[in-house]
């Protein structure tokens, strides 16, 4: 085993990808280039494709035809390489219930066979905030704690490429703000991001670059002022902008950050 | 290559090993429950039933032993499944798919898991059997055939278990199928000799393997010669774990592409 080298060039590429389940045709040819360092922000309803698209990648899933890379490395062909690069968050957050914070931090840190598996997760339960919950049992933990360890699991063994597939559905207002900035400050800092999401707003905060997936097809891809372009230019109109519910809610509730 | 990736599986799957060990420290009800059943029936069959039972030997539970043990590791291997259930529905088992670990330890973490727990089951029932008057005469090796046996019966049983592991869609899916397990026994010499059932009864009785692993069990224990029943029993268990593993790993494999 080899470490990956920096991803020079595109981090994932992917070429007329096509999967189906019996008849139904759920990706009919993706084409989608990912710059590394970039977050690039997958749209699209449920049952889109986007989880599918995801899991290919990933190497959890053989596409029927088509060809996909992460840093280089073919997905179908080195998939050993290709897990050795990525780190994958799932829809639900994947932790394990019956051990503490701190102890699944240590199994991972253990599987990638880290130097020091203890002061890693030492070290990421303060940066998720983390530190107080660190030996409690994972179960007792809130949905947003959930998903914070769930994302620090993920960077365990510093993978330059994360998949994040709807990392915010089912969380409040507070923790999907809190995961926004952990996204950010990991693309800062060079990871390159690939996050599924049904959220527009999302996207709009967090991607440098959006892709639209309908109907199994890319139907735009670009930065999201060249996919405002597509629309007639804007006209100046007066609208009176009431706050919305989660402005409220967010000054009520404070927000202590 | 091949020795370091020898090297990797055995050291992830002795991680996940001690992970799933962990799980079971903190939830010692699952090693209780496995042996409360067959204890209950050692008790029901010994005190109330037993002093109608005639098996043409002095001590019933000498005779009952062996087939209460079959029926401790058909009942724990319902345990085996459902934790194997619980990574998969949580999202835990592709989380460690997607990761650069030698794929087949997370099975092999889980297996190694329930030889464990079982064994440690199985002294639980022979310690209450022995309160109960239980005796044996045997020596070191034939108590290493019975050591050995029953954890060949063990590994086949629990790869049978890693199916409905992995493609049951609910808890009670993954708990139903141990059912014909336990209660296979019944229709066997676990009981009674198999001299005084009808005909057709008689002869799956006599042509099913929990007979010959009983048979043999027995004889063991009572310090008599194993006969044909040792090798039929060891080609049972055998024929059952190399079948249960090609269909387990075909399974796996479909699950993982």
């Amino acid at each position: 085993m080899t470490i990956s080298p920096p991803p020079v060039g595109p981090a994932i590429t992917v070429a007329g990808l096509t999967k189906s389940y019996g008849e139904h045709r759920v990706l009919d040819g993706i084409d989608l280039t990912i710059a590394a360092g970039s977050i690039h922000a997958l749209l699209g309803a449920n049952g889109a494709g986007k989880t599918t698209l995801v899991r290919i990648l990933s190497t959890l899933l053989t596409a029927d035809s088509g060809t996909a890379t992460v840093v280089g490395h073919d997905v179908a062909t080195q998939p050993h390489q290709v897990r050795a690069a990525i780190s994958l968050t799932g829809q639900f957050a994947a932790v394990d219930e019956i051990l503490t914070g701190r102890e699944n931090l240590m199994l991972i840190g253990r599987l990638r066979h880290v130097a020091d598996p203890r002061a890693i997760a030492s070290d990421l339960l303060a940066r998720f905030d983390l530190i107080d919950a660190a030996d409690r049992r994972a179960a007792t933990y809130s949905g947003g704690m959930r998903r914070r360890l769930d994302i620090a699991m993920s960077l365990i063994g510093d993978p330059p490429v994360l998949f994040l597939d709807e990392p915010t559905t089912g969380l409040d207002p507070q923790s999907r703000i809190e995961v926004w900035r952990t996204v950010g400050e990991l693309a800062a800092g060079g990871t390159t991001v690939l996050l599924t999401t049904q959220y527009l707003d999302e996207a709009e905060q967090l991607a440098d670059s959006i892709a639209i997936l309908h109907g199994g097809r890319i139907i735009a891809d670009g930065t999201v002022a060249e996919l405002r372009e597509l629309l007639p230019p804007a006209k100046v109109e007066y609208v009176q902008k009431q706050p919305t519910l989660e402005d409220v809610f967010l000054a009520l509730v404070g927000q202590q950050q | 290559m091949t020795s370091t990736m020898n090297a990797a599986h055995v050291s992830d799957t002795a991680t996940l090993l001690g992970r799933s060990l962990r799980h079971i420290s903190r939830s010692p009800d699952t090693i209780i429950t496995t042996a409360i059943t067959p204890v209950a029936m050692l008790l029901l069959f010994v005190y109330v039933l037993g002093g109608s039972i005639s098996v043409g030997q002095e001590n019933y539970v000498n005779y009952l032993l062996p087939g209460i043990l079959l029926i401790t590791v058909a009942s724990g291997i319902s345990y085996t499944a459902f934790r194997l259930f619980t990574d998969v529905s949580t999202g835990l088992f592709e989380r460690l798919q997607s990761m650069p670990i030698a794929r087949s330890a997370v099975l092999w973490g889980h297996v190694l898991t329930s030889i464990v727990a079982n064994a440690v089951s199985l002294v639980l029932v022979v310690l209450v059997a022995l309160l109960m008057g239980f005796r044996s005469g045997a020596g070191i090796a034939a108590w290493l055939g019975v050591v050995g046996l029953l954890a060949l019966f063990t590994l086949a049983l629990t790869w049978l278990a890693v199916i409905p592991g992995l493609t049951a869609k609910s808890v009670d899916g993954v708990s139903g199928f141990s059912y014909p397990l336990v209660f296979l026994p019944f229709i066997s010499s676990a009981f009674v000799p198999t001299d005084g059932m009808p005909g057709p009864v008689r002869w799956f009785a006599e042509h099913q393997p929990v007979t010959s692993i009983v048979n043999t069990l027995r004889h063991l224990l009572a310090e008599q010669p194993v006969g044909d029943d040792g090798w039929i029993a060891v080609a049972w268990c055998v024929g059952l774990l190399v079948v249960a593993y090609a269909l387990a790993m075909r399974t796996y494999r479909r699950r993982i592409s």
